[in-house]
């Protein structure tokens, strides 16, 4: 630490610009590259930890992803080449678990977003109550995912004592419908869960969207004989689509990494596995470390193609329609 | 437009707006209402709870959280949630040390090229953690460090730390640069500067770091279950014990999933109006 000199107050002092020292006006040839050095230094610690941290185990999943590896037979391990990604393309369950997670995540994304937008539009003007009604909309979201998933598991969904059979009792009296909801709709009911957990992100994202609209230009058009809907159609959405590609992008990269939900609500079966439950059975309950690891970089070379195409689909799905 | 509509109008959308202001008074009941029921089912004995229909008028008692903490026997869920406490604040301490010198780095006294290493960062959150999950496990299998807390801070740490280096980013763009080319002049030195000029202007940003931070570390569960066992087990962790249970167990599971997002439920609302810029890594202000 130096001197006590310099406090917030020393900062307030005014001056003027000339007397700013300017890194172009002191630079001299070799002290250059010192100055470089100098500005990424505060840089360094931070990047040097994610590479370490994030970057080595997925090289090192690349490598074992060339092996032939069960941790039950160590001393079988032997190098195979692509035998594991083969094997991974050729599995039925894997395939399987790669439509799971795609129809999951479009899903959730989608009807979220939508949700959102919805209660967006509500609370995107003055009423009694607003502030309220907004932090009850966000509660959903604050729970911790396990604790979500467990309430929907146990509490609502329960065919005997849940909460929504207990209201078509209600409803219809004894003889009323009782499914058996994560028995008949597994997917349905995990995707349940994840709207209702999602949609307050997606409404906030949305909600900041349309406060940043400008005002002016609603109030043009309403002088100019513009209904609600053409105000909606024509000014309000195309102001909103980087906010919607934004909450499709974020939500899909959330969620196509969950496992909690699936994990808790149906552990897996009837159909729900996604990438991630499948790849965390194969290396923790199979035992298969080069399968895993395949399917593993498999999952990474998939993610990075879906975020890019997703980009670029959207934002020129937008452009389109704000010409026509 | 005729004159009898112009005086109509505002008639009419004041009905309107009121329509519209109760329909979003019934989204917000309809979304917050499992919630709701979570907390009055925790607040009945485990028979009321487990009722087709549901008994709502049923007495209330503390029996599941006296349960959930292990009055009546069985495991105390202090461990874990220390644990989880320990993960999250050491994590997200970690996080503020290295994201506010990599955010300056990266915003007031840019590197070249600073939006490639604002977007390296970003890459590395969409990478499925899962695919990175068996390397850390058998390093730690093989280093002892399994069922060790501090692996797990160390994995936090590498979780936020890309999400608070894009949040500071976009909190630190907005410190005024007068403030600090100053403070330089009068012979500050990098930490003098951040810890004395920045961080006090940026301090409402910092926070809200710290607090989705401490909400997504608090949260994570993968990383936890297959690394941790019987003595770091985190609290998400101790959850998923409920998942296959049988028997009465609704009010205990509920009182559970209570207390285990409490913290989550106070730094989320503390930190409500930087939520979005949060969540959307500083994109949406």
């Amino acid at each position: 630490m130096s001197a006590p000199t310099t406090t917030p107050q020393a900062g307030t002092r005014d001056i003027p610009p000339a007397a700013r020292p300017r890194p172009s006006q002191a630079g001299g040839g070799p002290s250059n590259r010192l100055r470089a050095w100098v500005t990424r230094a505060p840089l360094l610690p931070a990047l040097v930890f994610m590479i370490v941290v994030t970057q080595l185990p997925f090289v090192a999943t690349l490598v074992v992803s060339l092996f032939d590896w069960n941790a039950l037979y160590p001393e079988a391990r032997s190098f195979s080449g692509f035998a594991n990604y083969a094997e991974v393309l050729g599995d039925a369950e894997l395939r399987d678990s790669v439509v799971t997670t795609v129809l999951l995540t479009a899903t959730v994304v989608l009807v979220s977003l939508v949700l959102g937008l919805l209660l967006a539009l509500l609370l995107d003007r003055t009423f009694k109550g607003r502030g309220v009604v907004r932090t009850l909309l966000i509660a959903p979201f604050l729970l911790v995912p396990v604790a979500a998933a467990l309430l929907w598991k146990h509490v609502l969904y329960n065919p005997e004592y849940g909460l929504l059979n207990g209201m078509l009792t209600w409803l219809f009296g004894d003889d009323a419908p009782q499914p058996d909801w994560v028995a008949e709709m597994p997917l349905g009911a995990v995707e349940v869960a994840l709207i209702w957990q999602w949609t307050p992100f997606m409404m906030l994202i949305l909600l900041a969207g349309l406060q940043s609209r400008p005002a002016d230009a609603i109030e043009a058009a309403r002088i100019d004989g513009a209904g609600a809907w053409q105000i909606f159609r024509y000014l309000t959405l195309p102001h909103l689509r980087r906010y919607l590609e934004l909450g499709a992008l974020l939500g899909s990269i959330y969620i196509v990494q969950n496992f909690d939900a699936v994990f808790t609500i149906t552990s897996g079966g009837l159909g729900t596995a996604n990438l991630p439950y499948t790849i965390y059975q194969t290396f923790y309950q199979g035992h298969e470390y080069g399968l895993a690891s395949a399917a593993g970089v498999l999952v990474v070379i998939g993610s990075l193609i879906i975020a890019t195409l997703a980009l670029r689909v959207v934002s020129s799905l937008f452009r389109e329609e704000a010409r026509s | 437009m005729s004159a009898t509509a112009a005086i109509a109008a505002p008639r009419k959308v004041r009905r309107r707006n009121a329509v519209l202001g109760l329909l979003a008074w019934v989204c917000g009941i309809v979304f917050v209402l499992p919630m709701v029921w979570m907390v009055l089912t925790s607040l009945h004995s485990e028979s009321d709870a487990a009722t087709n229909p549901p008994s709502l008028a049923a007495p209330l008692t503390l029996d599941g959280y006296r349960e959930f903490f292990g009055v009546g026997g069985g495991a105390s869920p202090w461990p874990p949630l220390a644990n989880s406490l320990t993960a999250s604040v050491v994590s997200t301490l970690c996080v503020l040390v290295l994201a506010l010198p990599a955010a300056y780095a990266l915003s007031i006294r840019p590197v070249r090229k600073w939006t490639d290493v604002l977007f390296f960062f970003l890459s590395t959150k969409m990478l499925p953690v899962v695919a990175g999950l068996l390397p850390i496990y058998l390093f730690a299998k093989n280093t002892g460090f399994l069922d060790n807390i501090w692996l797990l801070v160390i994995l936090y740490t590498s979780m936020n730390l890309p999400i608070a280096v894009w949040m500071m980013q976009s909190f630190l763009a907005e410190v005024p640069t007068a403030l600090i080319e100053a403070a330089q002049m009068d012979g500050a030195r990098l930490p003098t500067v951040l810890t004395r000029v920045v961080a006090p202007v940026a301090a409402p940003g910092i926070a809200a770091t710290a607090l989705i931070c401490f909400i997504f570390s608090w949260n994570e569960m993968l990383f936890a279950r297959v690394l941790t066992g019987v003595v770091a087990e985190t609290a998400p962790v101790f959850l998923t014990t409920f998942i296959t249970s049988q028997g009465l167990f609704l009010a205990k599971v509920c009182a559970a999933s209570l207390v285990i997002s409490l913290p989550v439920l106070a730094a989320g609302f503390a930190a409500q109006d930087k939520l979005v810029q949060g969540l959307s890594l500083g994109a949406v202000k």
